[in-house]
């Protein structure tokens, strides 16, 4: 709009310091652009729609259970259905409690990190700091690979192959550490532990914590790591006080990743492990589970109560490892952004 | 005098020829060590031995650097020794793993193996009966379904992420990643509880590309974020500049630019649910019989099938079990392969 | 030139009198002649606190690609020496290979001889680790570790080294104090070391360097990334380190070569691998070059 000078009114004048008032960029979408963008949109939401659908689903399912037993569905180490899937009465009143399942996930998973981890960061700074760069793209491209190799491969793999050097090492453990209470069995017999289910889970979780932190080492600043080569430090002490610096909390996202893994692997452990509804400690005696592979057991013969249970045993289940994951990648995401 | 081109690049930080002997001889030292202690004591197996040789090599290759340079190279030499054991930890099982594949995959494998089902013949029966097929097209057809599902929902995820930058993509971006970590078993179970259980429908493979497709939308949709973020903003501009919609821009120069890795995402998605076990087992029901309608009735898969064979127990089972891990791993190594081709054929030109 | 009348004016301000008149007399001639070498190995006969570092015939590649030929010089001890030249003729390459980090660039590879006290760095057996103790380096970019506080990257080469040092307080006051820092962050040793100006960081790396009592200080273009003011207190820092120990430092401004070092090399790449154009005591080589091109480079001409 053109305005003369004569326009200009004396108010506008005496107005001392009139500040320019910003002028809102808006451009109107096409309305091909506005279906684009609609459809673009429903689709983006689509993940948050899936992720809000499997809570709600499962909570709801399992929510009569949940009510029912309340905290003691956590903290119950007695998982007894009353009535039989052909609809008969059993012999007991039916209650349901995750616990000792939930210790057995938490067992397994602890044995697959205090394996797997150590094992990843020194692969992964192998990867980062010696290995020469054509080693490197074939290895980075092994790891990518063992990371999509399916589960059941590594629960045949487990039983068939792991499981005599596994019991192998567990007869040794128990031989020379029995007196820690964790390494003592009852009997000599060492077939389908927690142990040999952890050491599966480790093999398992090794690619993505070896990926995340090789990704988290490389991007320790070019220039430390120089000024520490420049300074006199041998090969490790760099990596110790410039790399580790750096990454540490990207490597723990990165077993955290892992222990999300772990936690929920279902066809491995089922496999491997002898699957008992107790709390097992004794990681070298072949009885326990995890959330999981209990869920998988009952699904076959349970009646409706009891799918109602599993269902809410898989609501936990599903809270559980997306609260790891979701720590996890804040950890992770933080530290790339810090290290860069 | 001096004539500059004759000069002969070294690279004097390189091992030396000592350098090298003395590491054959620390490597044949700690095997004949490690032979003579798994050979005397109570330790067996290829195992100890492997372990025993790992830590004769670092201590001597430890001692050595001490002698010669110091506390901090006798450190330095035992943390090499650590990231070689470490890589070769992670390597062992592969090789462990893709060996035991290939050297007791085939076994199970006949004439027919690819043209019967096990309609006829429990996982128990001699291995010149029964196969794969009902598996095999069951396994086609779930992945069929979960593409045309998850493609578009994983491509639009990374297109809102993108190129609309909406709101809430911050948040979206959060959950594609925690998504991506759910158990599979999860995925089972909701499609169970959501779509089967109380409903009166059965288990059918549909269900089971339902549940697929929940594990495959995030892989699809954070590779494909990665390879769309690798599209020059200018392209985009360019675009916009020349009077074109958005709608425009992205389908005609964005996605062609980025159709390769796009492609890829797809690939590595499938590769992710090609394997899946744990949710066909709450959904398809897994028939021995050929089925080649997903919408109706229980449908065998390849993962279920290994199941069926791992559950049996006998040695007939457990060949059976390897030679469905075999088409399996067949299947993912050559998705992967192809994934790693196209990837290197540059994302965008 | 104007410019050149105020460089040569603030050379005399602070090049010591005594270390170019000893060798004003050492003469220069041109690339691939032998004369540089012999040129350089006699001012160091005449120098009487002798040589610390030499470098003979150094050459380096990256890959197929070679970037310096034939470089021969002698670096006297207590001395300043400017490494100037065009982007691209190889200072910085030169620099270093000189405390062995040319080789963590992959496909890098070298020929010739580093002597530091007649010893060569890259014969076999050296310990590497030891050689850049005593061949310490200042980057271009500042560059303290983010993860320490401003007293430990002092003593940060301490920890990488492991050495032994009796008392940590006064070594890091004297290292402070010498790279001119201990007044402004006395009070602050436990702050990160990221919290200082780009200057004081720059002063820190200094300080970090002299922490491991190195006998010379390689500096890659230390103040490119700093203002004026800092700038000219890093300079007043390298003269006074200059006093006892042997200072190389590349640099693209002039008037800093000239106003800091008692020595310079000219170094040019003319489409092949960079070689030493020209070397002599700082003021011959912007007073009277040999060399046209070291005159026309000098004088802004090109470059």
């Amino acid at each position: 709009m053109v305005r003369k000078a004569k326009d200009v009114t004396i108010a506008e004048l005496e107005r001392p310091h009139s500040a320019p008032t910003p002028r809102t960029l808006e451009s109107k979408p096409r309305p091909s652009d506005r279906v684009f963008r609609a459809i673009v949109g429903v689709g983006g939401f689509s993940s948050l729609t899936i992720l809000g659908l499997i809570a709600g689903y499962l909570f709801f399912r399992g929510y009569s259970i949940l009510r029912s037993e309340s905290l003691s569905f956590i903290t119950g180490y007695e998982w007894v259905s009353s009535i039989n899937s052909d609809g008969s009465e059993g012999a007991q009143p039916s209650t349901y409690g995750v616990g000792a399942m939930l210790i057995g996930t938490l067992v397994t998973a602890v044995i697959a990190l205090v394996i797997g981890v150590p094992v990843s960061v020194f692969a992964a700074l192998y990867l980062t700091f010696f290995a020469p760069q054509r080693v490197k793209k074939i290895l980075v491209t092994v790891v990518d690979l063992m990371a999509a190799f399916p589960s059941i491969l590594f629960g045949l793999w487990g039983l068939y192959v792991l499981m005599e050097p596994g019991m192998y090492v567990a007869e040794l453990l128990n031989k020379y550490l029995g007196w820690i209470p964790i390494f003592a069995v009852p009997v000599p017999v060492f077939l389908r532990s927690p142990f040999i289910a952890g050491l599966v889970l480790a093999v398992m979780i090794i690619p993505i914590v070896t990926a995340i932190s090789r990704e988290i080492f490389a991007q320790t600043p070019l220039d430390r790591i120089q000024a520490a080569y420049a300074l006199g430090a041998s090969k490790w002490a760099m990596i110790k006080n410039v790399a580790f610096p750096y990454s540490y909390s990207g490597v723990v996202g990165g077993a955290m990743l892992g222990l999300g893994r772990a936690m929920g692997e279902t066809v491995a452990v089922f496999t491997v492990l002898n699957i008992l509804y107790q709390a097992n400690f004794k990681i070298l005696l072949g009885a326990g589970g995890n959330l999981a592979s209990h869920i998988i057991l009952k699904f076959g013969e349970a009646s409706e109560e009891e799918i109602k249970a599993l269902m809410a045993a898989g609501f936990v289940l599903f809270l559980m490892t997306l609260a790891v994951n979701m720590i996890a990648n804040v950890i992770v995401s933080k530290t790339g952004r810090r290290g860069r | 005098m001096t004539t500059i081109k004759t000069v002969a690049p070294i690279r004097p930080w390189r091992p030396t020829k000592r350098d090298y002997t003395l590491q054959i001889a620390i490597i044949i030292g700690s095997l004949v060590a490690s032979y003579l202690l798994v050979a005397n004591t109570g330790f067996e197996g290829r195992l100890s031995l492997v372990i025993f040789f790992g830590f004769f090599a670092v201590v001597a290759l430890a001692i050595l650097s001490g002698l010669r340079r110091g506390k901090e190279a006798a450190k330095d030499a035992v943390m090499a020794g650590a990231a070689y054991t470490g890589i070769f930890a992670l390597l062992l099982p592969v090789v462990s793993m893709l060996w035991t594949v290939i050297s007791r995959g085939t076994a199970a494998i006949y004439d027919g193996f690819f043209t019967t089902d096990m309609s006829q013949d429990p996982f128990s029966s001699p291995l010149d009966a029964g196969g794969i097929k009902h598996a095999l097209i069951g396994t086609l057809w779930l992945i069929a379904i979960a593409l045309i599902i998850s493609v578009p929902l994983g491509i639009l995820t990374a297109l809102y992420l993108t190129e609309i930058k909406g709101p809430g993509s911050a948040l979206i971006r959060f959950l594609v990643q925690a998504m991506s970590g759910i158990p599979s078993i999860v995925a089972g179970l909701f499609i169970y509880s959501a779509l089967i259980s109380g409903t009166g429908r059965g288990f059918s493979g549909f269900m089971g590309a339902l549940a697929l497709s929940i594990l495959m939308i995030p892989t699809v949709a954070r590779t494909a974020e990665e390879v769309l973020k690798l599209v020059p903003a200018e392209y985009r501009e360019a675009g916009l500049a020349l009077g074109a919609t958005q709608w425009k821009t992205v389908a005609l120069v964005v996605i062609p630019a980025a159709k390769s890795g796009l492609v890829t995402a797809v690939i590595l998605g499938v590769a992710r649910i090609a394997g899946e076990t744990a949710p066909l087992l709450f959904t398809t029901g897994g028939a021995d019989n050929t089925n080649l309608n997903p919408l109706d009735g229980n449908m065998g898969t390849i993962p279920f099938y290994i199941w069926k064979a791992l559950i049996d127990g006998s040695p007939e089972a457990a060949s059976r079990a390897w030679a469905g891990i075999f088409i399996l791993m067949l299947a993912v190594l050559s998705l992967f392969a192809l994934a790693r081709f196209l990837s290197r054929a540059s994302i965008v030109k | 030139m104007s410019t050149y009348e105020k460089e040569d004016g603030s050379m005399n301000s602070t090049a010591t009198p005594a270390s170019t008149s000893a060798a004003s007399d050492t003469r220069t001639s041109s690339l691939g002649d032998v004369a540089t070498a012999s040129a350089a190995s006699r001012s160091r006969t005449e120098q009487p606190i002798g040589s610390g570092l030499e470098a003979r015939n150094v050459h380096a590649w990256f890959g197929k690609y070679h970037a310096i030929s034939d470089m021969s010089l002698d670096f006297p001890t207590g001395t300043v020496t400017a490494l100037i030249g065009p982007s691209g003729c190889g200072k910085s390459t030169f620099l270093r290979t000189l405390n062995r980090m040319h080789e963590f660039i992959p496909g890098a590879a070298m020929a010739g001889e580093v002597l530091l006290h007649g010893k060569d760095i890259y014969a076999p057996g050296t310990d590497v680790t030891k050689v850049r103790l005593k061949i310490g380096m200042v980057f271009q970019k500042p560059n303290p570790f983010p993860s320490m506080t401003i007293g430990e990257n002092v003593l940060a080469g301490i920890k990488l080294a492991q050495l032994k040092v009796s008392n940590k307080d006064d070594l890091m006051e004297e290292c402070l104090e010498r790279a001119g820092l201990w007044n402004e962050v006395k009070d602050r040793l436990n702050q990160p070391g990221g919290s200082l100006s780009g200057g004081q960081q720059q002063r820190l790396c200094i300080a970090r360097s002299l922490a491991v009592r190195p006998e010379v200080l390689l500096m890659d273009e230390p103040c490119s990334a700093l203002d004026p003011g800092s700038t000219l207190k890093i300079e007043e820092t390298i003269s006074e380190l200059a006093k006892t120990m042997t200072i190389i430092i590349v640099t693209h401004n002039m008037q800093q070569a000239a106003r800091v070092s008692d020595y310079t090399a000219f170094l040019l790449s003319d489409g092949g691998p960079g070689q030493i154009v020209e070397f002599a005591p700082t003021r011959e080589i912007f007073t009277r070059p040999r060399d046209e091109r070291t005159e026309n480079y000098v004088t802004g001409r090109f470059g």
